[in-house]
């Protein structure tokens, strides 16, 4: 078995249980049931999302998804931070 | 000097004098004299070094390109006629400019009126002188709006504001008219020049098009001339300041109607409906003007309908036919222009001096003004056509003109008794003018001593009326030579053997002035008691007024008609526009589709990817909860809505669109945050009382609604799918960018390339409207008065201070400091991390994805976490961040890097690119779209924070407003 075999199979693999992960992050954005819920399960989409890229950038051998990765690693965090603010205080900006 | 530029100059100068006045301060009156003096003096003497020129070849052009691909140059051409009309506008400016400079008040604002004023003689001019029929329209519409403007001055005043209106619809209207008909001559001819047009008489005359077009045309000039019976406007504009009134009302705006008339004469004269219409229009306007002037006390009034009645006299003139009639017509234009303007400027100098215009209050005014009575005896003879004077000559061609038989009608059998008549009532009316205010009783009850006003107030009269003296003692000497350029710039070869002289014999005509002449003064005296003590206006029919007319008219069309419309056809609920909307696209998607039959590839299941479609699953879960969520549980919809904005992001990554990935993934991530904003204000759900019963009506309605939104949104599915799986040509404009993006662009990022390059322009349009749209929203937020039952701080943060405030050892405030600790320091140390990402984006933005869009919104993100991490005030005591400026200079830079290409002879926007060799960087390709892009960045970054901001700094306002209140309260107990 070669490691490329290796690769491509293990890339698969992280694919799909990405995949799973996101889908089911998507079912606690739905259920919730509270608005944390939904919060924590938007990060938890992003996050997912972001390796998703890194994992398809490692596949397809380009680096361009890594810019798109780079971002949500940055700012992903942006939203959920407003979302988490809006919660506490009742306003994003005070 | 090149015929060229001085043609320019001409139309251009004004303009820039209007621009410059309208910056000086208030009280400036003598700088603006000065300037606006200056401007017109000049373009008199620009028009004075061309006659040589004219004379010697018939007219000047010059022409530069403006839209060739529709046909349309920016012609300006001068001939013997354009020129007489630009020395009258220009030369009359300037003495209105005088005038004006000792009428107008210190507590007018001046550069207001001078500006208006000089903007309005460019328009006039650029009229005149204009060699393409569109360009024409185009000024005749600026002369339209500035001579609105003008009338409008003083709008404290409702009789101005009301005035200026009646002018604007009305001469509006027939602009538009005008428009239509010259677009039916371009039609025919097959360019809009006016050489070309002048030429193609025949072809013209001859077309099936000739009626509609003449109608149009005519529709145009006889409002823009208060010919009957669009007449009234010109009346209700003299709540103009008199020297507006002096220079609108002789020698240009309503110059403007006959002078086209006169202009097109060669084209469209001569055939029944244009003898018909122009000449029912002309007679009706010179009888009823002339009847209906005898009638007014006020002098400005009286004056307003003399001039409806000289303009009939014109039109008629040319709607006759006859080459001769036509000289008589331009040679009355100057005459009416000359002793008219003297007069109104009379008026207005008794009407300074005394306080009113009213003819009954006014007499004797002989004896406290001696030369100005006399200058305006002089005009008004020269208005009633007494000999010697410039307004007997062109009387007596008019007389000549109306014994001549041109086509045998009712009309024409008429015209020698209905211009004696007239002229009768001319020689009543300028009779009446001078006797009952410079004669008879001392007036009583004025509230100032009448004297002579300043002497460079009544040297514009002096002049004129001196004027009138001698064209009218040796014509052929003063204006004949001139006169004659512009005939034959109008008639050509058709030019008549005219003379000019005062004396022709014994002759009809003669005969005609000596009975009109008796007949009005007989008139007179008949009247005289009777108009000291009626009404103003005309017996029997005082009633009847076109005004009125008019006026209902407008409120049946734009308020009793508009609001039926409105009530029937219109509804302010979004509801149902919302499934109009939806409706017609669908029918219009699926009219073609039906016609056409739709094929359906099915897909290969094989070339799909398991992950994708578990992402795609996923955003479809997403984007449909959302759609289910939006009306109960907004927070939860927005969340929603993210999930599904970033399946779209992965998606267009995934299928190799990173440029979109980015952009999309940020716009995302500040969209969440500026809807949350915006949430925080939105008003509180309304809670149902009592158990749920839903209506039949209601259940109906949802079904309904629901399948039309599966249908439509189904529709757009299919068409999607069949775009995408449809095979793609060789050939697209995708492959021509692909080819181009280096070699010209010198940029590898198409997509960048593309935005900055190929379509900078439409890059600057776009982000133009971006900043206009950002001031737009700051500026209705500032504005913005929360719902009562949101303005109320949070419930949250009641808790937390109220939790604080109950602990002996915790201030108002400590909660929130403590909870956000550790987040805010991430947040604040991401800062400079963010900027440099930024930049990185930008940098790289011509080769790679990235570029100065998506760096704007990673940078407007990076102040939007600091505003998160410590509130307003923190903020912005330590970082001023002015938005407003980030979009001045974005704008700025972008189109001055477009400009920069002008320096190099190149478009707008022409891009340089070239490697420099940077210091340990190496070389490194730099493109002046670079620059262009850190203009993108700019107003990007200062769009989007202006946005977010303005809106967060609803909440101060609301904590403001929240402690006034409570003060109140505190104050009342």
């Amino acid at each position: 078995m070669s490691a490329a075999i290796i690769l491509v199979w293990s890339l698969t693999i992280a694919q799909i249980l990405l995949g799973v992960a996101m889908a089911i992050a998507v079912f606690r954005m739905i259920v919730g049931p509270r608005a944390q819920d939904r919060v924590l399960a938007l990060d938890a989409f992003y996050v997912a999302g972001m390796l998703m890229l890194v994992v398809l950038g490692i596949r397809t051998g380009s680096t361009l998804y890594f810019e798109v990765a780079v971002i949500i690693a940055l700012l992903g965090c942006v939203s959920t931070i407003a979302l988490a603010k809006f919660l506490m205080r009742g306003e994003v900006i005070e | 000097m090149n015929g060229d530029v001085l043609l320019i100059l001409i139309v251009v100068l004004p303009f820039v004098g209007s621009v410059l006045a309208a910056t000086f301060r208030p009280n400036a009156r003598n700088s603006e004299a000065w300037l606006a003096g200056g401007v017109a003096l000049a373009c008199l003497i620009l028009a004075a070094i061309a006659y040589p020129a004219i004379v010697e070849h018939g007219a000047i052009r010059s022409e530069s390109e403006w839209l060739p691909t529709l046909g349309l140059n920016f012609t300006l051409r001068m001939d013997g006629f354009a020129w007489l009309f630009s020395v009258l506008v220009s030369g009359f400016g300037f003495l209105v400019v005088l005038y004006a400079r000792y009428y107008m008040s210190p507590h007018d604002p001046v550069p207001r009126f001078f500006a208006f004023l000089l903007a309005f003689m460019g328009a006039m001019l650029g009229m005149v002188i204009s060699g393409n029929l569109v360009l024409l329209v185009i000024f005749w519409e600026l002369t339209s709006i500035f001579s609105f403007l003008l009338i409008g001055y003083w709008h404290h005043n409702a009789g101005a504001r009301d005035g200026a209106r009646m002018a604007l619809t009305i001469t509006g209207i027939g602009g538009l008219g005008l428009l239509v008909g010259v677009l039916l001559i371009g039609h025919i001819v097959g360019s809009y020049d006016l050489d070309r047009v002048l030429a193609a008489g025949d072809q013209i005359r001859e077309h099936d098009l000739y009626v509609p077009a003449l109608i149009l045309i005519l529709l145009g000039t006889l409002t823009k001339s208060a010919q009957f019976p669009f007449h009234f406007w010109l009346p209700n504009a003299m709540a103009a300041p008199t020297p507006v009134s002096a220079y609108l009302h002789s020698a240009t705006m309503v110059k403007a109607g006959v002078f086209l008339m006169a202009r097109l004469w060669p084209v469209l004269s001569g055939t029944p409906e244009w003898f018909w219409i122009v000449g029912f229009a002309g007679m009706a306007s010179l009888l009823v003007g002339a009847f209906f002037a005898i009638f007014q006390h006020d002098l400005k009034g009286l004056l307003a309908y003399s001039t409806i009645s000289h303009l009939g006299l014109i039109t008629m003139l040319l709607s006759l036919g006859s080459p001769l009639g036509a000289v008589a017509a331009i040679f009355h234009m100057i005459n009416h222009a000359t002793f008219k303007a003297s007069l109104f400027m009379a008026a207005g100098i008794i009407d300074h001096e005394t306080g009113t215009r009213d003819m009954r209050r006014l007499g004797g005014l002989f004896r406290y003004m001696p030369i100005t009575a006399t200058l305006a005896m002089v005009a008004s003879a020269a208005m009633a056509g007494v000999p010697l004077l410039n307004g007997f000559l062109s009387k007596e061609m008019f007389f000549a003109e109306a014994i001549e038989t041109h086509a045998k009608s009712v009309l024409d059998t008429s015209a020698p008794y209905v211009a004696v008549l007239a002229s009768a009532f001319a020689v009543t009316y300028s009779l009446r003018f001078i006797h009952t205010v410079f004669f008879g009783p001392k007036p009583t009850g004025l509230e100032r001593q009448p004297h002579e006003p300043p002497f460079w107030m009544r040297f514009p009269i002096q002049f004129l009326v001196l004027a009138c003296l001698v064209v009218g003692t040796i014509p052929a000497l003063t204006v004949g030579p001139f006169l004659h350029t512009a005939v034959i710039s109008v008639l050509g070869p058709n030019t008549p053997f005219y003379s000019l002289a005062v004396w022709h014999g014994f002759t009809l005509p003669l005969l005609m002035s000596a009975v009109a002449l008796v007949a009005g003064v007989v008139l007179y005296l008949l009247l005289n008691g009777y108009l000291n003590r009626s009404e103003a206006g005309p017996p029997f029919i005082r009633r009847l007024q076109a005004q009125r007319i008019f006026e209902r008219v407008l409120v049946v069309l734009s308020w009793k008609w508009a609001r039926s419309i409105e009530a029937r056809l219109g509804t302010r609920r979004l509801q149902p526009q919302l499934r109009l909307l939806v409706v017609a696209a669908f029918i219009a998607a699926l009219l073609p589709i039906s016609l056409d039959d739709l094929s359906l590839t099915s897909l290969r299941i094989s070339e799909i990817d398991a992950v994708f479609v578990l992402i795609w699953v996923s955003g479809i879960c997403c984007a449909v909860s959302a759609a289910y969520q939006a009306k109960y549980h907004r927070l939860a919809a927005l969340i929603l809505l993210g999930g599904a904005g970033l399946s779209t992001c992965i998606t267009f990554a995934w299928f190799s669109a990173p440029d979109l990935a980015l952009t999309q993934l940020l716009v995302e991530i500040v969209t969440t945050v500026l809807l949350l904003l915006g949430l925080r204000w939105l008003p509180k759900r309304i809670e149902e009382e009592g158990p749920k019963t839903v209506s039949l009506g209601t259940r109906f309605r949802r079904v309904r609604d629901f399948g039309i939104a599966v249908a439509a949104g189904g529709g757009v599915g299919v068409l999607a799918f069949v775009a995408m799986t449809s095979p793609v040509p060789l050939e697209t404009v995708a492959s021509y960018y692909l080819e181009k993006a280096y070699v010209e662009g010198g940029g590898k990022n198409v997509v960048n390339v593309i935005l900055v390059d190929f379509r900078g322009f439409d890059t600057l349009g776009e982000v133009s409207v971006l900043a206009v749209v950002a001031l737009t929203v700051f500026a209705l937020l500032r504005r913005f008065r929360p719902a009562a039952d949101s303005i109320a701080v949070p419930d949250q943060q009641r808790m937390q201070n109220d939790f604080d405030e109950a602990e002996p050892d915790r201030k108002v405030g400590d909660t929130i400091a403590d909870y956000l600790l550790v987040p805010a320091v991430i947040m604040q140390w991401a800062f400079p991390v963010i900027i440099v990402l930024a930049t990185y984006l930008f940098l790289r933005g011509h080769d790679l994805p990235g570029g100065g869009f998506v760096a704007g919104i990673a940078m407007a993100a990076a102040f939007i976490l600091q505003y998160m991490a410590a509130g307003t005030r923190w903020v912005e005591e330590r970082l001023r961040i002015l938005p407003v400026s980030w979009i001045g200079l974005g704008l700025l830079l972008a189109a001055l890097t477009g400009m920069g290409a002008w320096l190099f002879g190149y478009p707008f926007l022409t891009t340089y690119s070239q490697y420099v060799e940077l210091p340990t960087v190496g070389a490194t390709p730099l493109a002046t779209a670079l620059l262009f892009d850190l203009g993108v960045l700019g107003i990007v970054v200062g769009a989007t924070v202006l946005m977010l901001i303005a809106l967060a700094h609803q909440s101060t306002r609301g904590l403001r407003s929240a402690r006034v209140a409570t003060e109140a309260e505190q104050e009342e107990a």
